[in-house]
């Protein structure tokens, strides 16, 4: 069982209830703003913003067309940020979720590198005594272990944001592109990329128009996995050996040579003074 | 009592209190903007955003930091490992950089960090597929080492005989460790970048990131030994050992041309050898770094009278140095894509911070300099080789 959403931007209204309603579930403050000349507003995710509703301004030939887009957590199945965080204060629940600590952040932002989405966010204000560290969206974790659907999913009004099983969204969403293939793209956005995501995307306008990123199938955290796993212990083995036994040869034929009496050092050097 | 630190100026009587006065003041500045940035934030003295999570003090303070640190690993392994005695006279001179770079590191750390006050939480909380966990362990275990290797200075100062004898007898261990942690830290702060494959520049973005960063180490080790010791000679009046830099001269080109050597083919094997004939602001930058900071340099140093020369070695081991900084902001900061809409450059008490952080260090390196014998190894030749 895995928790997911499926969002589809062609029913979206952006009437930014599941803003809203993310705002009111999670107690978190507005924020202050200015006017960009775009609806979008708050501009971006932040510490205080989990979700934002992006309006994309689009040309359709001649035509102005607009594209929505819910900007929040993915909830990867291998997520970058958890590999990432040097104290473990994210991790990946068995359930779906993406769930941070707070108690153990600190507050390097290295997930904030590591993230294709750029998802985590930072409380920029806060000092040494309110302790600055990482907020993102929690997937409603208070909500869903008790049975309950996410706060954006459950205020959607078009329906375009549903809550369930991911194996069955993956359905839902395959049967919905098959009814209508004029209509939409043929790719569930998130169903392989960056190693698959909990919440998915199906659109009627091209994901890169809409501001997603294009990635591949592999988790992004794949290499630096790899150099850790692999190359560190190596290198660290290695170099310990190998400088240690250099270390010897070294002193062994420099004691050879002082045997000798020749007074000549190796190589072109000088002899020690 | 600083007439030591500004013998290269006259004697004019207010001149001996203005280098100092100038670092003080430096130093007072920077503080008052970290007191700001603990109330209030670090939002409130940064332009530090969440599309740019990281700026000023990880490109520079961290990245170039470390990589300018590096002349301590690549002397003491000299001297050390390979036995090349003669080094011996700029080793003290090489550590007491490095331990004061990855000391400044530390400082620059605890303003950048979120909530400084846990930075142990990296001894008890372990994830031990972060590269982040790897550069944290290495500053923290790096930074003990070159506090030993830097200690024996202090015993004799202090005449603790006990205390010198206990370091000289577990030198090469700490020699050991130290070139294995430089090694695993300059190479990780690379391997920091590895996870972002898709917003890195292809320019720079290679798997091979972390040796990319352990080689131009190896490069810059040199250089900011021949930077120091210039510096050094004209301040407190000593003979410049031109010989002894230009002879650790030579592994600067042997570093280039295997960093020159990878890189272009690593460009050609991804067949994006192309994006360096763009002609856009990040070929640009990567032609500068590489034939500024690379090329350039690697033919000047291979010329022997150029490693006789003070003032070429001075020029050659600048254009390093420089090529190396802009390496490390142009993976860090100008080469990776953010999201639309957000952008970022230093505000100026994110330089006032990482200022205030250089003139301690150039205070701290003054004050060891006529405080402790640094230059006065000679009198203690420790029987080796």
């Amino acid at each position: 069982m895995t928790f997911a959403m499926l969002f589809d931007a062609s029913k979206c209204t952006a009437c930014r209830g599941c803003q809203v309603a993310c705002k009111q579930w999670n107690d978190l403050p507005g924020e202050v703003t200015h006017n960009t000349g775009s609806y979008q507003n708050p501009p971006r995710l932040s510490a205080d913003t989990w979700l934002v509703m992006e309006f994309h301004e689009l040309e359709n030939g001649d035509e102005f067309k607009w594209g929505f887009l819910r900007r929040a957590c993915m909830h990867c199945v291998h997520p970058a940020c958890v590999s990432a965080c040097p104290v473990g204060a994210l991790h990946k629940t068995s359930d779906g979720p993406v769930l941070y600590n707070e108690d153990r952040c600190i507050g390097c932002r290295y997930c904030m590198l590591a993230c294709p989405f750029d998802v985590p966010t930072f409380t920029w204000k806060k000092g040494l005594f309110e302790g600055a560290v990482i907020h993102k969206c929690t997937f409603c974790i208070d909500r869903v272990s008790a049975g309950l659907e996410t706060a954006c999913a459950k205020t959607c009004p078009a329906r375009a944001l549903v809550f369930g099983e991911r194996d069955d969204l993956i359905a839902e969403a395959e049967a919905r592109i098959q009814a209508r293939p004029d209509k939409y793209v043929p790719h569930i956005y998130g169903k392989e990329e960056a190693g698959g995501t909990d919440v998915l995307y199906i659109s009627h306008i091209p994901f890169e128009e809409l501001g997603m990123p294009s990635l591949g199938e592999a988790p992004v955290q794949e290499r630096s996995e790899q150099i850790m796993e692999r190359a560190t212990p190596a290198v660290l083995v290695g170099m310990m050996v190998g400088l240690g036994g250099l270390y010897w040869v070294v002193k062994r034929r420099n004691e050879m040579m002082a045997k000798k009496g020749s007074g000549a050092a190796h190589g072109d050097e000088e002899a020690p003074s | 009592m600083t007439t030591r630190l500004l013998s290269l100026t006259r004697p004019i009587p207010w001149a001996s209190f203005l280098v100092p006065g100038v670092l003080v003041g430096l130093m007072a500045l920077g503080f008052v903007v970290a007191m700001v940035r603990y109330v209030s934030g670090i939002g409130a003295i940064s332009n530090l955003n969440d599309g740019y999570g990281w700026g000023l003090w990880i490109s520079f303070d961290l990245l170039c930091g470390v990589a300018l640190a590096a002349g301590g690993f690549v002397t003491a392994t000299a001297v050390y490992i390979f036995g090349l005695e003669k080094f011996r006279p700029i080793v003290r001179p090489a550590i007491l950089t490095a331990f004061l770079g990855y000391l400044m590191v530390a400082v620059a750390l605890l303003v950048d960090l979120g909530r400084p006050e846990r930075i142990w939480y990296l001894i008890i909380y372990w994830n031990p597929k972060s590269v982040m966990f790897e550069v944290g362990w290495c500053v923290m275990l790096y930074l003990t080492v070159l506090a030993l290797e830097f200690s024996p200075m202090l015993w004799e100062r202090l005449r603790l005989e006990p205390f010198r004898r206990l370091i000289q007898a577990i030198v090469i261990p700490l020699v050991i460790a130290g070139t294995t942690l430089s090694t695993l830290h300059q190479s990780s702060l690379g391997s920091l970048f590895t996870i972002s494959p898709e917003q890195l520049h292809k320019l720079w973005y290679t798997p091979l990131l972390p040796l990319m960063f352990w080689l131009t180490a190896v490069a810059v080790g040199p250089a900011m030994v021949i930077l120091e010791s210039t510096i050094s000679s004209r301040v407190f009046r000593r003979g410049l050992e031109i010989d002894l830099v230009g002879s650790l001269a030579k592994v600067i080109p042997v570093a280039l041309a295997v960093y020159l050597g990878v890189k272009i083919g690593e460009l050609v094997a991804t067949s994006e050898f192309g994006l360096v004939f763009e002609g856009d602001l990040e070929s640009g930058l990567f032609l500068t770094e590489m034939i500024g900071g690379v090329i350039l340099p690697m033919v000047l140093f291979s010329l022997p009278a150029v490693r006789r020369s003070s003032g070429l070695l001075l020029v050659g081991a600048i254009l390093v140095i420089g090529g190396v900084i802009m390496n490390r902001f142009d993976v860090s900061l100008a080469g990776l894509s953010r999201p639309p809409g957000v952008g970022y450059f230093p505000a100026w008490s994110e330089f006032a911070v990482t200022i205030a952080i250089i003139a301690a260090g150039v205070s701290a390196y003054g004050l060891v300099a006529r405080y402790l014998p640094l230059f006065g190894e000679h009198a203690h030749t420790e029987a080796e080789a």
